[in-house]
C-alpha cells in the first residue's frame, strides 16, 4: 500500500496548516431547495436554521422555479437521465442542439457550443482557436478557470492593470507582431460587481485587429436592458468574438456552461476542445430546464427587472446605513469590512441573526480587501432584504462600524 | 539602464506606493507574476534590441532590476 503513515502525515500537517492559517472551507449543510429562504445545519449537527440566503448566484431566482422544475422532469421522462456518452459519438439528443440554437439568439451570437461547466468551456477555449504565434492579453482579475484555460494554451499570455484601457493599449502595441491577439475579461468582475468596459474595449480591438473573448458567467440573463449580458449594457452585442457564460448562476442554477460566439471559432472547439470531446455534455434534465428558461427570460423581463429594483433598494439601504460598499450598480454587493477577522465575525453575527452571507478575505480577496460579498436576488422579496438590512444595521452597531469611514475602521480593527 | 528598468517595473506592476530598490526581489517577492514576466521580456528585447531565448527568461533570472540588467547585458555584447 503506498499510501502509508508517513504519506498520511504529511497530508495531515497540509491541512492542519490550512486551519491554523484561517483558510480552512466548511461547508454549511442546506436541507431545503436553493432559494431566498433555506434551512441550514450549521455547524454540523446543529438543528436547522431557518435563514434569508443573500450570497447564492440564484440571481434571477430560478434554481427553484416551479416551471423550470417541471421543465426538468418532464425532460427526465422524455430524454432520459444521461448520456453515457460525449458529444460526437452518441451523446448528442436534439434538445442539445434546440439549447445551443436558443443561447445563440438569446446572446446575439453566431453559434453556441455547450460543455458541461463554464470552467471547462474556459479550460478548453484557447487551446481549440490560439496557437503558440498567437497572444492572449487578459485583465488581472478575470476568474480563476480563465487563469486555468491560459495556462493550458501554448499561446503568449500578458496581463493589463484591471479595467485600465490604457493600459490595455500599451499591450495591444507592444504585442503588434503576433499572428491572432485575444483580449479577455469577465462581463462581471465576481469579487467587486464592476463591469468591463466592453465598448471602450470594442474599439481597442477594432483598433489593434484583436479578438475579444468575455465571461459573462456573473451576467448573463440579467445585465442589459433585456437581460442579454454586459455586450447588451454597453451596447456591442454581436461585437464580441467569444462569450463564455454558465448555466450555474442566473440561467438556472443547476450546472453546464458554453462558448459562444463567432461560428469558426465555435466550430474549432467543437473538433478540439478537449473538455468537449473527452467529456459528458449536460444531463437532459439540465437542458430541459435551461430551455425552460430561456423561454421564460425570452418572453418576459419582469425577472432582470424586479432584480435590478431589488439590487437599487439593496445599495441605497446599505449606503444609507452607514456601510461601506462597492459602487456599482450589478446584483453583485460587497460590503468592506477590509480586516478578516472582522468580516468573519460580521458573517457569524449575521447568521445568529438569521442572515446567511459569507466573508471574503485574503487569499481570495487582496490583503486589507476583506469583505462580506452579498448578491442580491429576484427570488427575494422586499421583506427579506430589509430583515436582512436590519441585521446588517444590528451588527453593524455591535461593531461600531456605521458611518465610519475605511480609515477609521482600519485603524480600530487593522488590515 | 538600471533606472529604465525599474522605472518600467514600477509603471507596469506596482498599484500602490511599495517601495523597488535594484535588489527588491520582483518575482519571489510578488511584485511581479510569472505570467507578466512575458511583457517585462518583450520591453527589454524592444528598447536593447536584443533577443532573450526562452530558457534564459526564468524567474530567478528576472527576479531584481540588477539581475535583468545582468541578463540585459549579456545579451547586449
Amino acid at each position: 500500500m503506498a499510501f502509508t503513515e508517513k504519506t498520511r502525515g504529511l497530508y495531515s500537517e497540509i491541512l492542519t496548516g490550512l486551519q491554523t492559517a484561517g483558510l480552512f472551507k466548511q461547508e454549511r449543510f442546506i436541507h431545503s431547495a436553493q432559494a431566498a429562504d433555506i434551512e441550514v445545519e450549521y455547524p454540523t449537527g446543529a438543528p436547522l436554521k431557518k435563514v434569508i440566503n443573500i450570497c447564492a448566484n440564484n440571481y434571477l431566482g430560478m434554481s427553484s422555479h416551479p416551471e423550470v422544475v417541471k421543465a426538468a422532469h418532464d425532460g427526465l421522462d422524455s430524454h432520459g437521465y444521461g448520456m453515457s456518452s460525449v458529444r460526437f459519438i452518441c451523446g448528442t439528443q436534439d434538445i442539445h442542439r434546440t439549447l445551443e440554437s436558443m443561447v445563440t439568439q438569446f446572446l446575439g451570437t453566431e453559434d453556441t457550443i455547450l460543455f458541461p461547466s463554464c470552467l471547462d468551456a474556459n479550460g478548453g477555449v484557447f487551446e481549440a482557436v490560439l496557437t503558440k504565434d498567437d497572444v492572449m492579453i487578459s485583465d488581472r482579475l478575470v476568474h480563476a478557470s480563465i487563469i486555468d484555460g491560459i495556462r493550458l494554451c501554448s499561446a503568449m499570455h500578458d496581463t493589463f492593470k484591471h479595467s485600465d484601457m490604457e493600459h490595455l493599449e500599451e499591450k495591444l502595441q507592444l504585442h503588434s507582431d503576433k499572428r491572432l491577439k485575444m483580449v479577455i475579461t469577465d462581463g462581471v468582475f465576481s469579487m467587486d460587481g464592476d463591469t468591463a468596459k466592453l465598448d471602450k474595449m470594442v474599439e481597442l480591438c477594432e483598433k489593434y485587429n484583436a479578438l475579444l473573448f468575455v465571461d459573462d458567467s456573473h451576467a448573463s440573463g440579467f445585465i442589459g436592458k433585456t437581460g442579454r449580458g454586459t455586450h447588451e449594457k454597453y451596447g456591442v452585442m454581436g461585437e464580441i468574438d467569444i462569450i463564455t457564460t454558465t448555466f450555474g448562476k442566473g440561467l438556472g442554477g443547476a450546472s453546464g456552461g458554453c462558448v459562444s460566439g463567432r461560428r469558426e471559432l465555435v466550430e474549432m472547439c467543437r473538433q478540439k476542445a478537449r473538455p468537449y470531446l473527452f467529456s459528458n455534455t449536460i444531463a437532459p434534465p439540465v437542458v430541459a430546464g435551461v430551455i425552460k428558461v430561456l423561454e421564460i427570460l425570452s418572453a418576459s423581463t419582469d425577472r432582470r427587472d424586479k432584480l435590478e429594483h431589488n439590487t437599487e433598494f439593496w445599495r441605497k439601504g446599505l449606503i444609507d446605513a452607514g456601510l461601506i460598499i462597492k459602487s456599482g450598480d450589478t446584483p453583485i454587493v460587497p460590503v468592506m469590512l477590509f480586516n478578516a477577522k472582522l468580516a468573519q465575525d460580521v458573517s457569524r453575527d449575521l447568521y445568529e441573526e438569521g442572515i446567511y452571507a459569507i466573508g471574503f478575505f485574503f487569499p481570495v480577496v487582496s490583503q486589507g480587501q476583506a469583505r462580506i460579498r452579498t448578491q442580491i436576488s429576484a427570488g427575494h422579496e422586499i421583506h427579506h432584504l430589509e430583515k436582512a438590512l436590519d441585521a446588517f444595521k444590528k451588527v453593524g452597531k455591535k461593531y461600531d462600524i456605521l458611518g465610519k469611514s475605511k480609515q477609521e475602521i482600519i485603524e480600530r480593527y487593522g488590515m | 539602464m538600471k533606472d529604465d528598468i525599474k522605472k518600467y517595473v514600477i509603471k507596469e506592476y506596482v498599484d500602490d506606493d511599495t517601495d523597488v530598490t535594484y535588489d527588491t526581489p520582483l518575482i519571489s517577492g510578488g511584485i511581479v507574476d510569472s505570467f507578466s514576466m512575458v511583457s517585462l521580456k518583450r520591453f527589454l528585447e524592444n528598447k536593447y534590441q536584443i533577443s532573450i531565448p526562452d530558457d534564459k527568461a526564468t524567474p530567478e533570472a528576472f527576479d531584481s532590476v540588477n539581475k535583468i540588467c545582468l541578463l540585459v547585458n549579456e545579451y547586449l555584447k
